[in-house]
């Protein structure tokens, strides 16, 4: 899968590791769940990053305490229908001020580009085939939203506020 | 009422822009059907039965005579001549092109207005009370928080894919003309002891499959909370509302299941943490949306017009009309009047281009240029003075638009029913278009007074009709249209979800049931009882036993 960072395809170091799967020599990995409560030791021990795929049914609260050690949560999207992952990462930023990579993955839609954007994704997983050019003409669909969210983006209350700040 | 600034406009030309793209991707090919459906849905259009239906916002029911005037220019230019009035002070076009709906769209933002959230698994339309800022009763005009709420919840990029759909509706008042309490959300606005504006917030109200009336989550919420407290409560429902079964994915579901205290405290566990960000409401902010609702100018004018006093004894037609279809207004001298869209035989909720124009012209003349859209699908002139309400009403007769019905039993809310939606079990405008006939006689209408009659044509229950004080439920009896009767239903503040009162009804057998039914009432009413009343007093039985006992031994 292509690897979207801040409109432009880059390459992608991590690694998925199956629960199954041996751990690689070195390289970062992103593992379940699952994986990371039954090998944090190892994994914490192999000296690289490590990240952590969750599903829309688990969530960051669920490893709260060990954010610090991810550099990628991957939130994933089973069906472009499913939103809970929105809101998870709205959490990750908001709530747990994790600074680290908020990756969507799953069944991802470039007309979705602006709301994975605003709730505080900063990568995205695309389809293959699927260009930077393609995205981009999604980006600039919404000039200024009426609310605010997690991009930290000027928003209509926020420009009121300004306007009528300056005498407006 | 509330004008577009800089913003607003950008944002409607940005979606304009948006979804003209979608639609030439589907027209050349590179979108299917299935990848195009939730992108036109996030705009309103539906595909039924025969052809595409776009549902335009009107936020809160209001709208200026510019408006509607475009909204006919609509039904004429890219519609078969009518557009339909919709339980959610919206408006429905029943055949667009696919081709010509970015147009429509195009159209409808020249006079700040758009289809965004009319549809999808989104924050709907925000309702609110149809006599905000005027009536009688009132705290504070609900459109304030209502157009708050709607800029909020618009494109809100995080609830774009809850778990199922989501309503929220506001009302200023005591008297609940909103139906609040069956609203994913009900906000009623209230005044603490120390006379601070502020909110009662209610949730998992619905009709549907399951009816529910909302609980009261919070008693009163400061007003510079609003949306932080909404967001959070959409946020617990975002996260573990159920998505494994469509009909159990309503917010009101997991307030049953998992109760108001748990929901409450998950909600208030969310807000404590984003209350005091940037969603709380600055009081410049509140202050700005405030004055766009502010009163209009009044004339002083004497709490009664004497002329329309003499009028009004002497024509008895008028007299009437007064009596359902006019209301106490806040400011002495005017009124506020409802125009009824159900004369009699008529499919309830359609209006021509022609009858659009003519109101927009009346509205303009009579009613400082402003009219609103009733959830029962009706409209109303919030600012008549009393002085012109002869002339006004003169000139209603002439397009049909004054009929003496508002409230009582031919003011029917009916949904579009099998004439027009993939998902009806039957037919609800015939049906209602008889029963109108069968009560024709205004007299017998306002002897029997008001009495809330709701027909759906399936268990969504679109026509409302668990809140009908008699309910019709339309059903499939091995490919025949069959009608439930539902008794004791009630939107208000006095919230109750009709009880099925016994086996369904024939197509031909129903409109006769419903008369029997409203001839009991009438032999066993006391003095001052509405149908409501007397079924709350008596109970069932003497309902059930005309109905099955006598009237219909062979049907039961």
């Amino acid at each position: 899968m292509p690897l979207l960072k801040q409109g432009a395809i880059v390459d992608d170091p991590w690694v998925y590791v199956g629960d199954d799967d041996d751990l690689p020599n070195g390289g970062p990995v992103i593992v379940t769940l699952k994986r990371w409560r039954e090998d944090r030791d190892a994994l914490m021990a192999r000296g690289t990053q490590v990240g952590i795929r969750l599903t829309s049914e688990q969530t960051p609260g669920q490893v709260e305490d060990d954010l610090r050690h991810f550099g990628v949560v991957a939130l994933e999207f089973p069906a472009f229908t499913d939103g809970r992952s929105y809101s998870n990462a709205r959490r990750l930023r908001d709530r747990f001020n994790y600074p680290g990579e908020v990756r969507a993955v799953g069944d991802i839609l470039r007309d979705q580009y602006f709301q994975y954007h605003r709730c505080g994704f900063d990568a995205i997983e695309i389809k293959d085939g699927e260009t930077a050019a393609d995205w981009a003409r999604a980006t600039s669909i919404i000039t200024t939203p009426y609310q605010p969210a997690s991009d930290g983006a000027d928003n209509v209350l926020s420009l009121r506020q300004r306007r009528a700040a300056a005498g407006g | 009422m509330y004008r577009y600034d800089e913003f607003d406009h950008a944002l409607v030309q940005d979606r304009v822009a948006q979804y003209r793209d979608q639609v030439a991707r589907r027209i050349s090919g590179e979108l299917s059907e299935e990848q195009f459906r939730p992108l036109r849905l996030m705009n309103g259009l539906y595909l039924q039965l025969h052809a595409y239906m776009l549902r335009v916002a009107i936020p809160y029911g209001t709208l200026s005579s510019k408006q509607l005037r475009k909204l006919a220019h609509i039904a004429r230019t890219y519609d078969k001549g009518y557009g339909h009035w919709t339980t959610r002070q919206n408006i429905q076009f029943n055949w667009p092109k696919l081709d010509e709906t970015p147009d429509i769209l195009a159209e409808l933002a020249e006079v700040e207005m758009h289809a965004i959230q009319t549809s999808g698994n989104t924050i709907r339309n925000v309702t609110a009370d149809a006599y905000g800022g005027v009536a009688a009763d009132e705290i504070e005009d609900p459109r304030i928080w209502a157009e708050i709420i709607r800029q909020w919840s618009t494109l809100h990029p995080e609830f774009s894919f809850l778990p199922r759909k989501f309503k929220i509706a506001v009302t200023g008042a005591p008297h609940d003309r909103a139906a609040v309490r069956f609203h994913d959300i009900g906000v009623i606005v209230k005044r603490n002891w120390d006379g601070e504006i502020g909110f009662e917030v209610l949730v998992g109200g619905g009709l549907g499959r399951t009816p529910m009336i909302a609980k009261t989550i919070r008693q009163f919420l400061p007003k510079q909370h609003l949306l932080s407290y909404l967001e959070a409560i959409l946020r617990v429902y975002n996260l573990i509302g159920r998505r494994d079964n469509k009909y159990k994915a309503r917010i009101k579901i997991m307030v049953h299941e998992l109760g108001i205290d748990e929901v409450g405290e998950m909600v208030e566990d969310e807000w404590e943490r984003i209350k005091t960000g940037e969603l709380e409401l600055p009081a410049d902010e509140i202050a700005r949306i405030r004055a766009y609702f502010a009163p209009p100018e009044y004339e002083a004018l004497p709490a009664e017009d004497p002329g329309f006093a003499a009028k009004r004894f002497e024509d008895r037609a008028c007299a009437q009309w007064v009596r359902s279809n006019v209301n106490h207004h806040k400011q002495p001298g005017y009124a506020i009047v409802d125009l009824s869209v159900k004369p009699e035989g008529q499919p309830p909720g359609d209006v021509t281009d022609a009858q659009m124009d003519a109101v927009a012209d009346l509205a303009e003349a009579y009613s400082m240029d402003e009219l609103r859209v009733t959830h029962e699908q009706n409209l109303v002139f919030p600012y008549v003075k009393q002085s012109d309400l002869y002339e006004l009403w003169r000139k209603l007769i002439e397009q049909g638009l004054a009929t003496a019905n508002v409230g009582l039993v031919s003011d029917i809310i009916a949904c579009p029913g099998l004439d027009y939606c993939a998902l009806a079990n039957a037919r609800s405008i015939p049906v209602a278009q008889r029963i109108s006939k069968r009560f024709a006689d205004l007299d017998r209408q306002h002897d029997i007074g008001e009495l809330r009659m709701k027909i759906s044509g399936c268990i969504n229950a679109c026509g409302h009709h668990h809140v009908g004080h008699i309910g019709l439920l339309g059903v499939d009896r091995r490919g025949e249209e069959y009608y439930q009767i539902t008794l004791g239903g009630a939107p208000g503040e006095d919230a109750s979800v009709g009880k099925i009162i016994g086996p369904a009804f024939s197509s031909g057998d129903v409109v006769d049931a419903v008369e029997e039914l409203v001839n009991v009432y009438v032999e066993k009413r006391r003095e001052g009882e509405r149908f409501l009343d007397t079924y709350r007093r008596i109970g069932e039985e003497p309902f059930k036993t005309r109905l099955y006992e006598e009237r219909f031994h062979a049907a039961a």
